[in-house]
């Protein structure tokens, strides 16, 4: 049988494994073995993409008990792309890191292997107990990286996420016993099955338990209003990481999509669509309060997480609608903001570490070292930000705007995206005009013409540039991405395939298409 | 394919000016050449096809679900606009060689001037209205870029940030406005839309629409109330005045208008919008031109007006406005450009544009002095230029418009004439104050006329303006024709295009305005008088407080949220987790559960008791951290029994081993912090959490209880009837953790791994540094035992450590089938660990020891993870699970499991975390402390000394001396 479904998972952990137990010492070697695991795990998920492109379902039994006994990893095509993009995201910031980040503290390729494990268990798993398991692998591995190369600021902002996040995962074990205790499973594809036949006397505490981990999922994708440690966590932290937690938040939001598609979905009877009406108002407050606090930034670092807060809004807006059209446009959104935000803030680095000390602060400094270069990035990538043409941004707002079209609250929606859209491109225009152009009015100063005559090294920025020209990719195959996704939101709206090949050919489905189920080997 | 070539053009060919300025200015500025030329010839080859009426089309597929293609097509109107941006850019660029200084970057402005170029063609070539907004929306960034150019000026700087807030703002609005166009008329194709007019004016999202794509097209060709950001984007050098801000991208707005005028037309609100607001944008515009000193800033209000009048004409909204409208378009680009790189000129050759300090120009620059004086004659609508043609036709237009759908309706035809009044005084000022009069001696440069490359191209458009006025049929007639016909769509309203009409309305309109003009101006400074007696909005200041009060406001905000209290984070979740759980709860049904209550024995009590009392206790207390950490073992403890009452002895002995650990952990990291907390919060804080927290424990006490009241059917089930059969083992719990979900207790060990890691990695890094420093010089605030390693602990431990390894031993080995397992075990014996190394020091355990833990965890990761990828070797998946029964002779029948191989690695990584974490803690204690390793087990070793100790060997810690 086949195995590949579980090496993006098995395969960084031996690796970290084999990193702390006899690499330790030597960085090189930690940096090949990271680089090469790493490589590995993004082409193995890229096998697993062209599989899952297929339309089948693929479903692997851990210890080979079935489900809903055991724990099942299932591949679909919304599986299969997070962990290509974990991967991807994965290999080039570490391509990054490798550049001196990795030494400043111990164990950062571990860690590192670690969070990929996590990462990709999340992605993979079927199971609402096990991505329990990959939330805390996530938690903990993200906790020892944001701290890597220590400082007092770092060390508060991570104090306030490990302790927020470790609260999160209080509220998913009694959100997960709540819906144990009414569905006796969970097997997120036997929740789906389960779910619908609740009788109405268990309803409340199903969806008391539903609504609950909701919330859990929405601390991770920093929903309002249990985003406040994101800011200062991921402003605090170094680039690397930061861009790597540029994925974290996307578990948040896959989680959402996932388990409310598939447990909360059209069939499940009264709880059905069970997340819409309490994602939806809040995610509008999410983008109106990312986008606001992306204006009031001083920083460049800060500026860039709270437009991570905003793009997280956006996304779940049409997230919440539940519509085919907008879920698909959630995703291509998702991807999207995934890049640019891994390149918002490895370039946050670059540049302040251009401008020299406080380089990051939104304050009049001379202009930066390789001021072109710097600026042409940052150009490029907060246009992609702002969703500004012609880079994905933009075509990821028309999506999301065109998709929410039928829902109720859509001129709302409207309003929300297009007015905050306002908003953001100020605080870029802004900051972008301060770095580059006002600087050039400030006498060079010693600081100043030092670093302009100090070799930067190529490849952190070739990395930049990498995930920018990702969003250009994305935007010009726009059409063959969207016909992945909106195979990949098919599934997710109608998973009768999903829940046949996880359970088995179910007694009561839909004729339609239940009639072929595909049951992996 | 040639349509496509022509948008892509500038787009690709915007790399050879930057990669050509290495050969010089010359070769740069004629790279940028060819590739317009070559973009204006290929338009040029399609011409007899538009010309025979014919519609070209190229359409590729981009993202079909969303509508967006790249679809391109060539009409009459496309292709006079393409024409003109083409034609006037071949001319801006040879301007541009030579106004840009030697220290100006031509590279990077041509190359910005080609990306305009190649955005502005796509706009008016796109077949798609999306596809538009995405053009749309790059030539607001390219014109932010231009208009920044010289971005250490701060005029500049800021007049492109206004002009990418307004035409940005313009082009989201005119986002929402296109999808709804698109949704209406079925098709976001403009070729189709414009044929379903009816459909889409009968819809009910017709207003929304319609005012949504009219903020896109107002913003963008700068009409009242948004026109203030054109006059400010003048800070850009002159040639992208010329380009952008006066004969293209401005022209935009209008453009659209004209592109959706048959869809969008004839309706009363298209009327009162349209017309009214053009009409306004043409007199405010004209007036405000009287009185810019700056003749950038005249021209920026005179094409502010000049657009305002096209707006007005499309507004009108009958096939003859709109005629009028499109051949405006066409004379107003060629005298404006023309007037626009006049003003350079002056400023280039003079050193000012400041009228006050100009005057008699005309003696010193005979060539630029005639080709201003024909274009401005044009501009003032004098014959017989062509700006006079158009003039008529728009005041024609103005006189068969009836305001109030009166009989007798001259509102309209007076503000018109009002409008072309101050449109002659203006263009008169720029004639009389500029070039006529005396010659002054004061300029700041001397001033001659320019070489022959600047003043070529504005003469080409000066010569085509007299041309137009005197041969209109023969120049712009089949233009006209075509281009005016695909914006009416039907057969054109009759027109005559000559300078002569006869006695009409309109000729007396005009020359009322020309007699009055002058007249005004003859009065000009009695009119600046006049003018300044009135409150004038400064538009600049408004706009700029406008964003510094968002931009305030958002701080405000933002930082009184985000105020880095983790009490106010944590305070927001428990409350939204309330909001939720209860809302929910709520709203949804319930029924109490039928299960019966069970008696409650007396010892349930007391623990009960025991738990809240501690609990209650930990909040009374919480500031005496000591206290506290007792306190919170005592809870351990009693949740522990509590497992042990409730059948779950694997739980029960795991939650007291762990309580035992985590407490010598955290006594161990206690050292490090004060030993008592401040008061921090104040009462309203305190009683706030104090709710929520009281919500919340009613909460979880419900859902416990809700809970506990039902049965359901689980798959635990399921885990009964198979643990011995397929796990091979009688202890379900073990089953579970070992097999069942294997691949949970696998993540749950490596999170263990982490945590040890983390602790390295965050203990190591603060040993550097500042805080490195901090704890090198710590100062020991406790009094210290005189007897660090008292004989009787070592002595103990030793004897403990044999019986607890057994017992380690013994839980790991059993744990298959009863209560025990590596969890337990590992933490049993790392707990027997931690006993010697309190005894003695861990420093000197540890020498002992010759362990890094390191290691420890590292195989128990690979232990535990290649025991499951084993089963691939009989191709199972990951983790599964074998045994079997083997008979030895003496030992007997036994069991032999795969899952106690994987049990070791869980075995391992418990230990080698626990000990690496205690390691690495007290590692800090011994550097923060000062204290040297132990040289032996015992502080006082009898062994040793039989004869009592030495003196010298006496423990002398420097507390214990006090």
């Amino acid at each position: 049988m086949s195995h590949w479904l579980v090496i993006p998972v098995i395969l960084p952990a031996l690796v970290a494994g084999i990193l702390v137990l006899a690499l330790r010492h030597d960085i090189l070697l930690q940096r090949i073995t990271s680089l090469a695991s790493t490589a590995a795990c993004l082409a193995v998920a890229i096998g697993l993409l062209v599989q899952a492109a297929g339309g089948a379902v693929d479903v692997y039994e851990l210890g080979n008990w079935p489900a809903p006994f055991g724990i099942v990893f299932v591949l679909d095509r919304l599986s299969a792309l997070m962990v290509v993009l974990t991967g991807f995201l994965a290999l080039l910031v570490l391509l990054y890191a490798i550049n001196g980040w990795d030494r400043r503290g111990r164990h950062f390729h571990a860690l590192f292997q670690f969070q990929l494990m996590g990462l990709n268990g999340a992605f993979l798993t079927g199971d609402l107990f096990n991505l329990f398991v990959w939330f805390e692998v996530l938690l903990l591995a993200s906790y020892g990286l944001m701290l890597h190369g220590s400082g007092a600021e770092r060390l508060k902002a991570g104090t306030h996420y490990v302790i927020v996040n470790l609260a999160g995962s209080t509220l998913f074990l009694v959100a997960v016993a709540l819906i144990y205790g009414v569905t006796g499973t969970l097997n997120m594809a036997d929740l789906a099955v389960k779910i619908p036949a609740i009788p109405a006397a268990d309803q409340a505490l199903l969806q008391a338990g539903g609504v609950l981990l909701l919330l859990v999922f929405g601390v991770k994708a920093a929903l309002v209003p249990l985003h406040f440690w994101l800011p200062a966590t991921y402003s605090s932290t170094s680039a690397p990481v930061a861009a790597l937690f540029a994925i974290m938040t996307k578990v948040g939001g896959y989680a959402i999509i996932r388990l409310y598609t598939l447990a909360f979905g059209a069939d499940a009877g009264e709880a059905a669509w069970l997340a819409g009406p309490w994602l939806l108002p809040l995610a509008l407050l999410t983008i109106i309060i990312g986008m606001v606090g992306a204006l009031a930034s001083r920083s460049l670092r800060w500026l860039v997480a709270f437009a991570v807060i905003g793009s997280m809004g956006t996304l779940l807006i049409a997230v919440a609608v539940f519509d085919d059209k907008a879920m698909a446009g959630a995703l291509y959104y998702l991807i999207h903001s995934t890049l640019i935000a891994a390149a918002l803030f490895l370039l946050a680095e670059l540049i302040a570490e251009r401008r020299g000390q406080d380089g990051d602060r939104l304050a009049l400094k001379p202009m930066p070292a390789q001021g072109d270069l710097m600026s042409g990035l940052f150009f490029a990538a907060a246009i992609a930000m702002a969703g500004l043409p012609p880079l994905s941004g933009f075509i990821g707002k028309l999506l999301i705007l065109d998709g929410v079209r039928d829902n109720a609250s859509a001129p709302l929606i409207w309003a929300t995206i297009l007015i905050t859209s306002l908003l953001i491109i100020v605080a870029f225009a802004r900051a972008g005009s301060l770095v580059f152009w006002k600087s050039r009015t400030v006498e060079a100063s010693r600081e100043s013409s030092e670093l302009a005559t100090r070799h930067y090294p190529a490849l952190p920025v070739v990395v930049v540039a990498t995930l920018i020209a990702a969003t250009a990719l994305l935007t010009a195959f726009a059409g063959p991405t969207m016909r992945y996704l909106e195979a990949a939101t098919d599934q997710l709206m109608r998973p009768t395939a999903y829940i046949a090949t996880v359970l088995g050919p179910q007694p009561v489905q839909e004729p339609t298409l239940a009639a072929s189920p595909e049951v992996s080997p | 394919m040639q349509l496509a070539l022509i948008v892509l053009l500038p787009f690709i060919g915007a790399v050879l000016p930057a990669l050509m300025i290495r050969a010089g200015r010359n070769a740069c500025a004629i790279a940028t050449f060819t590739v317009t030329a070559t973009a204006l010839l290929i338009l040029l080859v399609q011409a007899p096809r538009v010309f025979a009426g014919e519609v070209l089309h190229f359409r590729a597929e981009w993202l079909p679900s969303l509508g967006l293609d790249v679809n391109f097509f060539l009409d009459g109107y496309g292709f006079l606009f393409a024409g003109l941006i083409l034609f006037i850019g071949l001319l801006i660029i040879t301007y541009a060689r030579f106004y840009l200084a030697k220290e100006d970057p031509m590279g990077r402005f041509m190359a910005f001037l080609l990306l305009f170029q190649g955005a502005m063609v796509g706009i008016v070539l796109s077949d798609n209205i999306l596809l538009l907004l995405i053009f749309w929306e790059l030539t607001s960034l390219t014109s932010f870029l231009l208009i920044g150019y010289w971005s250490h000026l701060p005029e500049g700087r800021q007049g492109a940030r206004m002009a990418l807030i307004v035409t940005g703002s313009g082009g989201l609005s005119l986002i929402g406005g296109m999808l709804l166009l698109g949704h209406i008329a079925g098709s976001y194709d403009i070729s189709v839309i414009i044929t379903r007019g009816d459909v889409i004016q009968a819809s009910p999202y017709y207003i929304p629409a319609l005012l949504l794509i009219l903020g896109g097209c107002f913003t963008k060709s700068a009409q009242f109330p948004f026109h203030f950001w054109l006059p400010h984007a003048m800070a850009a050098p002159t040639p992208v005045s010329a380009y952008l801000h006066s004969a293209t991208m401005v022209k935009a707005g209008i453009f659209l208008l004209g592109r959706l005028w048959p869809a969008l037309s004839g309706t009363d609100a298209w009327f009162y919008i349209v017309a009214t607001t053009g009409l306004a944008t043409m007199v405010i515009g004209a007036w405000i031109a009287l009185f810019k000193d700056d003749l950038k800033g005249l021209l920026a209000h005179s094409t502010v007006s000049h657009l305002g009048l096209v707006t007005f004409l499309f507004g009108i909204g009958t096939p003859f406005a709109a005629l009028a409208g499109v051949f405006h378009i066409i004379n107003h680009a060629t005298f404006k450009a023309a007037l626009f790189m006049n003003a350079g000129i002056i400023d280039h050759e003079a050193g000012t544009r400041d009228i006050k300090r100009l005057g008699g120009l005309v003696h010193l620059m005979p060539i630029a002095a005639t080709m201003a004086v024909i274009a401005a004659l044009s501009m003032a609508g004098i014959p017989p230029f062509n700006g006079f043609m158009s003039k008529e036709f728009m005041l024609e237009a103005a006189g068969h418009t009836a305001w109030f759908g009166l009989a007798f309706d001259p509102t309209v035809a007076i503000i018109a004439t009002i409008g072309a009044t101050f449109s002659v005084a203006y263009s008169l000022r720029y004639i009389i104050h500029v070039y006529l009069g005396p010659k002054r001696d004061d300029y700041p440069h001397q001033p001659h006329d320019p070489p022959f490359g600047m003043w070529a191209p504005p003469a080409l458009l000066v010569v085509l303006v007299v041309l137009i006025g005197l041969f209109p049929n023969t120049i712009v007639g089949p233009l006209l024709a075509t281009s005016a016909g695909a914006v009416i769509g039907a057969d054109l309203p009759y027109y005559s295009l000559s300078l002569w009409h006869g006695l009409t309305p309109a000729l007396f309109m005009s020359i009322f305005a020309v007699g009055a003009g002058y007249f005004l101006l003859t009065r000009h400074s009695r009119a600046v008088t006049f003018r300044e007696r009135f409150y004038r909005p400064e538009a600049k200041e408004i706009f700029d407080n406008a964003v510094a009060k968002i931009v305030g406001w958002s701080r405000t905000g933002t930082w009184a949220l985000q105020n880095g209290s983790l009490q106010r984070y944590l305070a927001a979740m428990t409350g939204m987790a309330l909001i939720g759980g209860y809302g929910a709860y709520l709203g949804a049904s319930s029924a109490p559960g039928s299960n019966p209550m069970l008696p409650v024995p007396a010892l349930a009590v007391v623990g009960w008791l025991l738990l809240v009392g501690a609990c209650a206790a930990v909040v009374i207390l919480h500031r005496e951290r000591l206290f506290t950490l007792v306190l919170v073992g005592v809870i351990g403890v009693i949740v522990s029994l509590g497992f042990l009452y409730l059948s779950a002895p694997d739980l029960a002995l795991t939650q007291i081993s762990v309580e035992v650990v985590t407490v010598i952990l955290l006594l161990l990291a206690l050292n490090f912090l004060p030993k008592k907390t401040p008061i921090e919060s104040p009462m309203p804080i305190k009683a706030r959490d104090g709710v929520l927290a009281v919500l919340a424990g009613i909460g979880i006490t419900g859902a416990v209880y809700a809970m506990l009241r039902r049965d359901v059917d689980s798959i635990s089930a399921f885990h009964l009837a198979n643990a011995y059969g397929g796990g091979g083992g009688t202890n379900v719990v073990n089953i579970i953790l070992v097999d069942f979900r294997g691949i949970d207790t696998y993540g749950e060990i490596i999170v263990l791994g982490i945590a040890a890691l983390c602790i390295v990695a965050l203990l190591d890094t603060a040993m550097q540094g500042a805080s490195g420093r901090r704890i090198a010089n710590w100062q020991v605030d406790m009094r210290r035992s005189a007897d660090r390693h008292p004989l009787l602990l070592v002595v103990g431990t030793r004897v403990m450590l044999a019986f607890a390894l057994v017992v380690g031993a013994y839980i790991f080995l059993r744990g298959h089938n009863d209560p025990g397992g590596g969890f337990i075990a590992g933490l049993v014996v790392a707990i027997a660990l931690i006993m010697q190394y309190m005894a003695s020091g861990f420093a000197w355990a540890q020498r002992r020891a010759g362990l890094d833990y390191h290691s420890v965890i590292g195989w128990g990761v690979l232990v535990a993870g290649l025991t499951g990828v084993a089963s691939w070797l009989f191709d199972y998946p990951f983790l599964t699970s074998w045994f079997d029964y083997i008979t030895l002779p003496i030992v007997g029948t036994f069991e032999v499991a795969s899952a106690i191989a994987f049990d070791l690695g869980v075995f391992l990584c418990v230990v080698g975390s626990v000990m690496l974490a205690l390691s690495r803690l007290s590692r800090v204690g011994r550097i923060a402390e000062h204290l040297d390793v132990a040289e032996g087990p015992m502080d006082v070793d009898p062994s040793l000394h039989p004869n009592g100790p030495p003196s010298e060997t006496r423990p002398t810690s420097s507390v214990a001396a006090q």
